[in-house]
């Protein structure tokens, strides 16, 4: 069965986006429990995968038996068999969250919002798997499309973030198209195996560097990238918590991991140094994010708006592991698409607690809240630290590792904005801490408390992972992100 | 001259994607009505499609049935299908991206009772 996972992972996702709009539409009640099946099915057998890769290797699976490079074929490699357990495990806890709020906040809803919360994630998981690249434009866009239907659904002024969205997202993936197009006349093939292999003949043409171009541009509007963020507040401020918390955790993390795919495993790590220097600027655009990301969020007054902006300086970090292009630092930008998909996803669901009980998510109704939810509030203060990067959450490593990326290739600005820039992230969460545990508790905030179980229990292991990544991240690092390096990565180099 | 010219009667298809491309940008970029906008994109999405089959296509080829006896076996004498293809694919993407921005404006239009982006905005910020 081993070979099969990486279509059964779609098959079984795909098959719960088909049932639970037929059977919600005759029982609204069953629409629930069946995405929670579907979930939990999925979340099983991307452990199957993973298990299966770290024993075996990578699997490849041809579709339909169409050998690459004529047939589209789905590869569960290291590197893709972790990003899809990143996925499931936030697609499952989020989901187990999801059963109270989405009813409260959206009611009638439900039903359409599992379903594409489901078809979301199949794209999402087609992003992650496939190993060709105008399938990876289709799933791209299946779930650019879903994610603008969650995004509209929740406050009325979701409908006008989630256009701009829209508007955003798809020059970002016609982007990326063109950049398909420029690789597709040079090499003839779309198999990201095949095009790999005829790259290196082409390195001076100015067409490849154009299309690196083009793809660059593309997938940094998908992950917020930048200047290319603008989107991302509004958007993420204005959808309802449930799909803020699954969207904001793995839709730009799956850019990311796209962008490591197409730049290491389709264009030659060789070609960052010559040419169009993208290394270079995806550095220093990730590094201009941190800061600007960081700066941003401390003005904020809103819980949400404030974590969309540090979601923009997060994903900068990873832009700045992807960028230097070393060994330590691409580990790092892994590790940080991890530890920043767990912690940021146990940020927006406490969002969503308070949004709940409070009616609201300003900064001050978090006044002496700690007392009150102890629970929440744990998880809180351990993605507060892991977000700041303190050990031994595993916010601390991820940065740790893109540090010494930059100190390897004698980027020493790098490393002194990455380290500032933590220290913004300091301010702003320290701020909250503060108000959270010492300030007086208002009046009237008798009566909150920590959430029903089936709430609290998604927070609290997230919470628990956020510190258990940190203190096993070795296992993670050796057993499994060495092996998902490129070739070319594998051992430190020499000359560094 | 001439150069200009022998390179304008063999590229001018692309040269034409070129256009339409900008015109899509500009379209997205400065029109301030949120159809508008959404034509833009279109124009924008269309220009990439046509790109795509102008690089497949071959003055003098046929289409790709396999005919040994009618045609030959060589492979310029084929057009090559995949292109056309993929474009399916992505007119299908484009058509579905239009019809969610279209309902995304009904919503929009109901709530806030216009499109124009500086109303809408002003409207949100009035919101609160």
């Amino acid at each position: 069965m081993d070979e099969q996972t990486p279509v059964l992972i779609l098959i079984a996702l795909f098959v719960g986006a088909l049932l639970v709009p037929t059977v919600g539409l005759a029982r609204p009640r069953l629409a629930y429990p069946l995405t929670l099946t579907t979930l939990f099915v999925y979340a099983l057998l991307s452990a199957n995968g993973l298990v299966a890769v770290i024993a075996n290797g990578p699997i490849r699976y041809h579709l339909a038996g169409w050998k690459p490079p004529i047939g589209i074929e789905l590869n569960l490699d290291h590197l893709s068999a972790f990003v899809v357990g990143v996925l499931a495990t936030i697609s499952l806890l989020v989901s187990v969250y999801a059963r109270v709020v989405v009813r409260r906040e959206l009611g009638s809803k439900e039903m359409p919002f599992y379903t594409v919360m489901l078809i979301m994630l199949v794209g999402l998981n087609g992003m992650v798997l496939t190993g060709d690249l105008f399938n990876l434009y289709v799933f791209f866009e299946i779930s650019s499309l879903s994610g603008y239907a969650l995004m509209a659904l929740g406050h009325r002024k979701a409908a006008v973030s989630a256009y701009r969205y829209l508007l955003m997202g798809t020059v970002g993936a016609s982007f990326y198209l063109i950049g398909v197009a420029y690789l597709y006349a040079l090499t003839g093939s779309l198999n990201m195996a095949d095009v790999a292999e005829r790259i290196p003949a082409l390195h001076t043409n100015p067409a490849l560097l154009l299309s690196i171009v083009f793809v660059v541009v593309g997938l940094g509007l998908k992950m917020a990238l930048f200047p290319m963020h603008l989107w991302l507040p509004d958007a993420y401020t204005y959808a309802s918590s449930t799909a803020t918390a699954i969207i904001a955790p793995v839709m730009t993390k799956v850019s990311a991991y796209v962008l490591i795919r197409v730049l290491y495993f389709v264009y030659d790590v060789e070609l960052f140094h010559e040419g169009v220097p993208i290394g270079a600027a995806l550095t220093w655009l990730g590094v201009a994010g941190a800061v600007v990301g960081s700066v941003m969020a401390i003005a904020q007054k809103d819980l949400k708006r404030m974590l969309a902006y540090s979601s923009v300086s997060q994903v900068a970090y990873i832009a700045v592991g992807i960028g230097l292009a070393n060994h330590y630092a691409l580990i790092g930008a892994m590790l940080h698409v991890l530890n920043h998909a767990v912690m940021k996803c146990c940020l927006f669901l406490i969002a969503g607690h308070i949004a709940l009980q409070t009616g609201s998510t300003r900064i001050v109704v978090l006044d002496g809240l700690g007392r009150r939810m102890p629970w929440t509030f744990f998880a809180f203060t351990a993605s507060a630290l892991a977000m700041i990067g303190l050990p031994p959450t595993g916010g601390f490593f991820s940065k740790w590792y893109i540090v010494i990326g930059g100190i390897d290739a004698g980027q020493w600005p790098v490393v002194v904005v990455v380290v500032a820039s933590s220290l913004l992230t300091a301010v702003y969460f320290f701020r909250l801490l503060m108000r959270i545990y010492t300030a007086p508790e208002p009046e009237d905030s008798t009566g909150l408390t920590d959430p029903v179980w089936s709430m609290r229990l998604p927070v609290v292991v997230l919470g628990a992972l956020v510190i258990l990544f940190g203190l096993f991240n070795v296992w993670f690092v050796s057993g499994l992100l060495e092996d998902a390096l490129p070739e070319a990565l594998r051992v430190v180099s020499a000359d560094s | 001259m001439s150069d200009l010219q022998a390179f304008l009667e063999s590229q001018w298809a692309y040269l034409l994607t070129i256009v339409l491309l900008v015109i899509g940008l500009y379209g997205m970029l400065l029109k301030r009505n949120f159809v508008k906008k959404l034509i833009g994109m279109n124009i924008f999405q269309a220009a990439i499609i046509l790109c795509y089959i102008v690089f497949a296509f071959k003055r003098g080829a046929s289409v790709p049935v396999w005919s040994p006896e009618k045609v030959g076996t060589e492979a310029p004498l084929y057009m090559n299908p995949i292109p056309h293809g993929l474009m399916l694919t992505a007119i299908v993407v484009s058509v579905a991206t239009t019809g969610v921005a279209l309902a995304l404006l009904i919503r929009i239009y109901r709530t806030y009772g216009t499109l124009e982006e500086h109303e809408v905005l002003q409207r949100l910020r009035d919101d609160g």
